[in-house]
């Protein structure tokens, strides 16, 4: 499979004080680990296991996965923002890879 | 065992053969069968104990009948002042009919603003939902719903 590739939506600016939303997505199979292939062999089990949202290296918002979540795990969540700054965006596969992206936002 | 018992042909090593592949798929067989409503309270059971979960407060917003159980969309909101001494710390999502009874666990912080989130998420038949949140009062809280699936999301 292709690298996954994460995609990040929140808005480019804020006013101070402001929760504003933010939407990720990042393409993955997250193979359950129940499915058989064609030889009926079961496929074994690869999903990403944790993702994590920081604003200014501050945790903002965390989640454990399990494999009852769909392919090309999607997440919405709020952050209250009180100043320009950085979010990161990290998902940890069960291989121990871990997948990151930034995004910017200014906060008037 | 007695020998007349053995059916016709049987050799003793077929026969131990054929007992310990039934073995092997009566072990197997666990781990492919759904959960139920009491393996979810189990689970909850072993994350808090026998602290007292009150109804309410929390909402899951999930399609009534999902078609496709491959993709149902979620969303969990909790209410909550979302303040430094009083926030949801975390949501627990639990399914009662899937091969594995736990779904997910959020974590918010006060930075969150809000506890809302929303994820899609696999499910194997029609079935409850139940979340559990906790706050950082170490107060908890339960809601669940039903989803009628039309076709199952869980490979098998």
């Amino acid at each position: 499979m292709a690298t996954p590739t994460p995609r990040v939506r929140l808005p480019a600016k804020a006013k101070k004080g402001e929760v504003i939303e933010i939407k990720t997505l990042i393409s993955h199979d997250m193979e359950m680990g129940t499915r058989k292939d064609a030889e009926g062999k079961t496929i074994p089990r690869k999903i990403i296991k944790q993702f994590a949202c920081t604003f200014n290296g501050k945790e903002v918002f965390k989640s454990d996965w399990q494999p009852g979540i769909s392919a090309n795990p999607y997440m919405a969540f709020f952050a209250k923002v009180n100043e320009s700054g950085t979010f990161e965006f990290s998902w940890v596969d069960d291989d121990g890879s871990v997948y990151k992206t930034t995004s910017k936002i200014e906060v008037a | 065992m007695q020998q007349g018992a053995r059916p016709a042909g049987a050799t003793r090593r077929r026969v131990l053969a054929v007992g310990a592949l039934g073995g092997i798929v009566a072990a197997l067989a666990p781990r492919l069968a759904v959960a139920k409503p009491e393996d979810v309270a189990a689970a909850i059971k072993k994350l808090y104990g026998d602290k007292k979960i009150s109804d309410g407060k929390v909402t899951l917003e999930m399609p009534q009948i999902a078609e496709n159980g491959n993709v149902v969309p979620m969303t969990v909101s909790v209410e909550s002042p979302m303040s430094d001494a009083d926030h949801v710390k975390a949501v627990h999502v639990f399914a009662e009919g899937n091969p594995l009874p736990t779904v997910a666990t959020f974590y918010f912080t006060a930075a969150s603003g809000k506890a809302v989130c929303s994820t899609r998420i696999r499910m194997a038949t029609t079935q409850n939902i139940v979340a559990v949140a906790e706050t950082s009062k170490g107060e908890l809280f339960t809601g669940k719903t039903e989803v009628k699936v039309t076709i199952g999301g869980c490979g098998g």
